[in-house]
């Protein structure tokens, strides 16, 4: 742990859960967010896979960080994840197979997903290997804890169901648009307008 | 005239009805991030067209003549090291890192074209024209042309001209989609939006209403198939 210069692991593993949480601060990886949260089990193989390939790209990008061109490193980033997703994609494929025919082509769209490339970006290809995966370990348990809420309102109140299992009871009709494409994109923006409210509640109540 | 059918259904439905953007969730990170003003939105949406056919046309071109299970350069040099071998071959798993390849350069193309003949243009792009490798519209077009050229079973196969009409209207429906955003918001600066909604929470909020309005097209495709018959 590098206490003389800059946050501790601990402290990185922290920071990624709630005050840079890449979900409702950063804004990033909108695109799984919206499309794997009908249902809590697919948001959580999601969360899963970008754990996965998040901690191994942030340890390979710092393990071969003094190798970096600054005009090649997207493309390096880029091309590790793409290894580590292709291992995750057919892990899914092999062993979870009706999960993997859900979640369809946002499994190899993590490719792409902004929180990978920004990590390595902004702290695997400048800290230690220990740092970077601190980072990256707060980062996905707080993309996983966006998901979760996301998945949560979206599936409780379009299906009655958690993960499944039937809570609310069999009366309530499901409201079908939560399922649907607007019901995601309602309820993000909803969920960020409500933590942005909150977080200015505690700024501007300082104890 | 089924051909043509086929390329109209083909186009309505990626640009309409199963817009990229408001039924697909990709490419949302731009469309939150550029639709401010409409003369940005209407630069990244030629952009990101440009880029997706581009990229759509090699990917097609490699996956065909390389990687699907089968693929005739392939078996060709199988059957060199294994004369009169009738394995199929299959380098399918590779796809990812090719195709992101493919980006990367069809990316570096355009950024070179434009810095050529239109100067200005580059300049008011600044950092955005490199970030388009991670879109996720080009990547999506990409799997798309993967799964309809690899003969896995459903999709019907698709010809290079299927394609390249997927991957421009594709793109088309990402431009139209970030038009619509931009001159909505554009129209929001003069509106009271609650400080805790402001920027990307009334953003997605009005994206959830235009991807309600969009789902009025559910089913147009289908008319338009026993219209054209």
């Amino acid at each position: 742990m590098n206490n003389a210069n800059g946050p501790t692991g601990l402290e990185r593993f922290i920071n990624g859960i709630l005050p840079e949480n890449p979900t409702y601060r950063q804004v990033l990886g909108m695109c799984p967010t919206l499309a794997v949260t009908a249902g809590m089990a697919p948001a959580m193989t999601m969360a899963g896979a970008v754990m996965f390939v998040l901690i191994c790209a942030n340890i390979m990008i710092s393990i071969i960080r003094p190798l970096l061109k600054p005009h090649l490193r997207i493309l390096v980033f880029t091309l590790t994840i793409a290894a580590f997703v292709t291992l995750a994609d057919r892990f899914l494929a092999a062993y979870m197979y009706e999960m993997s025919k859900q979640l369809g082509p946002y499994v190899p769209l993590i490719i792409v997903n902004c929180i990978i490339i920004c990590r390595c970006e902004v702290c695997a290809s400048k800290q230690s290997v220990r740092a970077a995966a601190a980072d990256a370990l707060g980062q996905s348990f707080g993309f996983a804890l966006g998901l979760a809420s996301i998945a949560t309102v979206r599936e409780i109140l379009g299906s009655g169901c958690w993960f499944g299992l039937r809570v609310l009871p069999d009366a309530w009709p499901g409201w079908v648009v939560m399922i649907l494409p607007p019901g995601a994109f309602l309820t993000l923006g909803l969920l960020m307008g409500a933590v942005n409210w909150i977080a200015q509640a505690r700024k501007a109540s300082p104890a | 005239m089924d051909y043509v059918t086929s390329l109209i259904l083909i186009a309505v439905s990626t640009a309409l009805i199963n817009n990229v953007v408001l039924h697909y969730f990709v490419g949302i990170c731009p469309f939150i991030g550029v639709s401010r003003e409409v003369g940005m939105a209407v630069g990244m949406g030629a952009a990101v067209t440009f880029v997706t056919v581009v990229a759509a046309a090699l990917s097609w071109v490699l996956t065909y003549y390389i990687m699907a299970p089968g693929a005739p350069l392939t078996s060709w040099v199988w059957t060199l090291i294994h004369p009169g071998s009738q394995a199929v071959v299959d380098l399918s798993v590779l796809s990812y890192v090719v195709y992101i390849f493919v980006i990367a350069a069809s990316v570096q193309l355009v950024e070179m074209y434009v810095r050529k003949f239109f100067p200005a243009l580059y300049k008011a792009f600044g950092v955005f024209l490199p970030l388009i490798t991670t879109n996720c519209v080009i990547l999506f077009v990409c799997l798309e042309i993967m799964k309809h050229v690899s003969g896995a079973t459903g999709p019907a196969f698709w010809t290079l001209d299927k394609a390249l009409v997927y991957a421009f209207f594709a793109g088309v429906g990402f431009a139209v989609a970030i038009l619509i955003m931009a001159g909505l918001r554009e129209e929001l600066d003069h509106c009271d939006v609650p400080a805790p909604l402001k920027g990307p929470g009334i953003t997605l909020i009005i994206a959830g209403i235009l991807a309600l309005a969009f789902l009025g097209f559910t089913g147009v495709d289908k008319s338009l198939a026993d219209l054209l018959r």
